[in-house]
């Protein structure tokens, strides 16, 4: 029992970076885009976070924990925002390969959070050096109030840092935007069928841009929740974000589409991820093998969706395509 | 008099790139309460002009007016604000949504209401107007027609006065269009102006009050319905007299060369599509194949092209010319028949699915066809390249340079393309499906003509067809497929259309019970 708490625990830790990155791209895919940039994007917004908050510690004595989380948050979600923008612009205006210009996206996310990361631990005197301690404080604060609940129940759902929840209620909020808004609608028209949508009156180039924009930014806190609370406010260039990245674009096959189903995919993931810790006596080779269990999971979650031959758990239907109005 | 105009076009014209001119300095107007037919062959700029109408695309110059007041309609959106609603030929509904949720799509926030009002303005138009429409059934789930009633109730539900129907018969069976006639003169009758684009001629005659034509991308003229013959109309179209007779050469020597057997396939869902269809098809005639849109003819073609399973006791004999050899075609795949020498040309339904690649070329496509007869690893592109030549002289093909993506080509070219490149395989077993869809009077005939060159030379011609009078007039037997089973053979010199017609709708079987079932 007390093995699988433990366990529990770290599901839900690593499962809430995979949560927001799987919603943001949710939201993203239902636009038509498929932003394959996810890993780069999660990059972006663990990078600028650490930077924005990084010169706001060195800058006062005393810095304010409230003021250094707004400052991540703005700092993170603006950065993938900005990823997104890329990818709006190249795909939508100009009209590239998303395929490409996604993996490009992720290649460069990587470069550029490993090049200033690099600079960030140069500039604290080196690896391991780096410190945001308010920062880090201020995201491991827990709901007060309920973080006092004992037992298991207490140890497995309320003693996690306070952006745990946020992903819980960024994943409902989506949810409810796409199944039960107007704009919603619009949106996964535009993502089914751009063209209906634009002789709907729908503003498809907008709709992709600002779904394709906020998409990435929620994505990018992802990479803020792996870099504040996951590693505590350190920048290690070993790749674990990438990894993380891939495994939110395979969560969103696996919730086929569905923002609610990525708040119990997202732990399940993380079960199956850690789940090797606990298996006693295994070796390092099969332990990596373990950690293939979250893929292997999503092609059986494929195999059984495409039996049912349901149409409502397809990728959106012009997913991947670019759209342009007076193509023939 | 003007006061009683609802649109005005005046000068419009509009471009593809530089060398396609779609539409030339076109004036037209639409009177309120009126059907108008906008008539015109392939290529013509009837869809492209209503596209200006519906948003789709832009003018180049020339001006809109609706109600006397100039427009400038740069999206749909502006088109449905004045009263402007298109029913494209493809029809733009979203498939995983519902019907409410289709209509509901892009409404302004002003006028956002929740389902449920949508789904009872949905009903009231319905009972206004004859419509019949389950507000909660999903796009996928409904027929071609139900889909097409959607859209009509969907532009109404946006205000629309102004409806513009892009060739909206060609997908419906005669009882359906029978039907959406119906709905279109009540709506008429409601003062709607109705732009109905066509070239079916009987429909034109039937249905509208004006005819406005327009050829090569030019406003030819504008008659009144009562006032117009088929004669006049197709000389208005075409420019030139065309010959209406469909030749239909005798020939004396006829080969067996298919015998189909108790033929039963299921479709992909695993119902049964085609029952226990017994047939021969000789070499030297065209046999067609007559039913309503669904019957059977395509599992039946597609079985005869080794891409159906069909099922156990079903047989297909084809007799070889050459060795005089009988062989089992079915349990074979397609290149094991091609194999054992039968040559089989396919024409499908789904042309830029199943017949051509869209991105690739002429020569390309021309290469599908003859990529085997290669011996060594580089691709000889010289034979499919004069091949790709000669079908876009002979067949007039419409393209800037046979490397332009075949996508690109309009629908009528494309089956040009087709059929020019299953022919070129000198089959002994041609099947065509739905060969002249969408194709304009002029291409129509050179296609009837191949056939019967075809014919000519001893193959053993299949022509799925839909358009009855050229089914009467091209073919010298007519197979009539019902709900999947056969329901006669006709002789197509002396059947007549009404024969036909019946034989298509009634099974004249003894099953009364299943009849009745499949006709519900």
């Amino acid at each position: 029992m007390v093995g699988f708490i433990s366990l529990f625990q770290q599901a839900v830790v690593f499962g809430t970076i995979i949560m927001f990155g799987a919603v943001g791209e949710i939201i993203t895919e239902k636009s038509g885009n498929l932003n394959l940039g996810v890993p780069g994007i999660m990059y972006l917004g663990g990078i600028s976070s650490l930077i924005g908050v990084f010169f706001y510690e060195n800058s006062t004595d005393n810095p304010s924990k409230l003021v250094c989380a707004l400052i991540a948050i703005l700092c993170a979600f603006l950065a993938a925002a900005l990823g997104g923008l890329i990818f709006s612009f190249l795909t939508i205006t100009l009209r590239a390969n998303q395929n490409v210009t996604g993996l490009t996206l992720t290649i460069f996310g990587s470069g550029v959070a490993n090049f200033f990361g690099g600079s960030l631990n140069q500039l604290s005197g080196g690896v391991g050096q780096l410190r945001v301690p308010a920062t880090s404080d201020a995201f491991r604060t827990q709901l007060p109030g309920l973080s006092s609940i004992g037992g298991a129940v207490g140890k497995m759902f309320f003693q996690y840092g306070w952006l745990a929840y946020v992903a819980i209620v960024v994943a409902i909020l989506a949810q409810v935007f796409l199944s039960k808004s107007r704009a919603g609608l619009n949106l996964r028209a535009v993502g089914e069928n751009p063209a209906t949508a634009d002789a709907a009156g729908i503003n498809v180039t907008l709709y992709k841009y600002l779904a394709t924009c906020i998409g990435a930014g929620i994505s990018g806190l992802g990479g803020l929740y792996y870099v504040m609370d996951f590693t505590q406010g350190k920048w290690a260039n070993d790749g674990t974000v990438e990894s993380l990245g891939w495994l939110a674009v395979a969560l969103v096959i696996f919730t086929t589409w569905r923002p609610k189903n990525a708040i119990w995919g997202s732990y399940l993931f993380g079960i199956l991820y850690w789940v090797y810790m606990y298996i006693v006596g295994i070796s390092r080779a099969s332990q990596e093998l373990f950690k293939m269990l979250p893929y292997v999971v999503t092609i059986i979650v494929l195999i059984f969706i495409s039996l049912r031959k349901k149409r409502e758990n397809q990728p959106p239907e012009a997913l991947g395509l670019s759209y342009f109005r007076e193509d023939r | 008099m003007e006061n009683n105009i609802a649109v005005s076009m005046k000068h419009i014209t509009k471009a593809f790139g530089t060398k396609v001119v779609a539409n030339k300095d076109v004036s037209m107007d639409i009177r309120k309460g009126e059907i108008l037919a906008l008539l015109g062959e392939n290529g013509s700029g009837k869809t492209t002009l209503m596209n200006m109408l519906s948003g789709i695309y832009h003018q180049d110059s020339g001006q809109i007016f609706v109600g006397g007041q100039e427009v400038h309609i740069t999206s749909p959106k502006d088109a449905y604000d004045l009263g402007i609603g298109m029913i494209h030929q493809h029809f733009k509904l979203v498939d995983v949504l519902t019907a409410t949720e289709n209509v509901a799509l892009g409404m302004d926030k002003k006028k956002a209401k929740n389902n449920r009002v949508i789904a009872k303005a949905i009903e009231d138009i319905c009972s206004k107007y004859g419509f019949d429409v389950d507000p909660k059934k999903k796009v996928y789930n409904m027929t071609v027609s139900q889909k097409q009633t959607l859209e009509i109730v969907k532009t109404l539900y946006r205000g629309a006065n102004i409806l513009i129907l892009d060739e909206p018969t060609a997908v419906l069976t005669p009882q359906e269009t029978d039907k959406l006639f119906a709905v279109l003169r009540n709506m008429k009758a409601d003062g709607k102006s109705i732009i109905i684009i066509t070239h079916k001629l009987h429909e034109v005659l039937a249905i509208s009050d004006r005819v406005s034509i327009l050829r090569k991308g030019e406003y030819i003229g504008t008659v009144q319905t009562s006032e117009a013959t088929v004669q006049s109309l197709t000389e208005m179209m075409v420019g030139q007299k065309v010959e209406l007779d469909i030749e239909r050469p005798e020939i004396e020597d006829k080969q067996l060369r298919l015998s189909v057997e108790h033929l039963t396939c299921l479709d992909k869902y695993g119902v049964t599509a085609l029952d226990d269809v017994s047939f021969d098809a000789y070499g030297g005639e065209i046999l067609g194949i007559a039913g309503i849109s669904g019957s059977g003819q395509k599992q039946l073609l597609e079985s005869i092209a080794g891409l159906q399973e069909a099922q156990p006791g079903s047989s297909i004999i084809y007799f070889n010319p050459e060795t005089g050899e009988k062989e089992q075609i079915i349990g074979k795949n397609v290149t094991q028949i091609k194999k054992m020498g039968v040559a089989l040309s396919f024409v499908p339904e789904d042309r830029l699915g199943m017949g051509l690649v869209g991105t690739m070329g002429m020569t390309d496509n021309m290469m599908l066809r003859s990529y085997k007869r290669g011996h060594s690893i580089f691709a000889d592109r010289k034979a499919p390249r004069d091949l790709a030549n000669k079908v876009k002289d002979e067949l007039e093909v419409m393209t800037p340079s046979i490397q332009t993506p075949v996508r690109r080509l309009s629908g009528g070219n494309v089956q040009k393309v087709l059929v020019g490149r299953e022919i070129a395989s000198e089959p002994t077993v041609l099947m065509a499906a739905y060969a002249v869809r969408g194709l304009d009077i002029n291409t129509s005939y050179t296609i009837y003509h191949l056939l019967n060159e075809e014919k000519k030379k001893g193959t053993a011609v299949i022509y799925v067809g839909e358009d009855l009078d050229v089914l009467l007039a091209l073919c010298d037997r007519i197979a009539v497929l019902c709900d999947g089973k056969l329901n006669g053979i006709v002789d197509g010199r002396t059947v007549t259309k009404e024969e036909v017609g019946e034989l298509m709708t009634h099974l004249k079987e003894t099953e009364v019970t299943a009849d009745d079932g499949s006709n519900a």
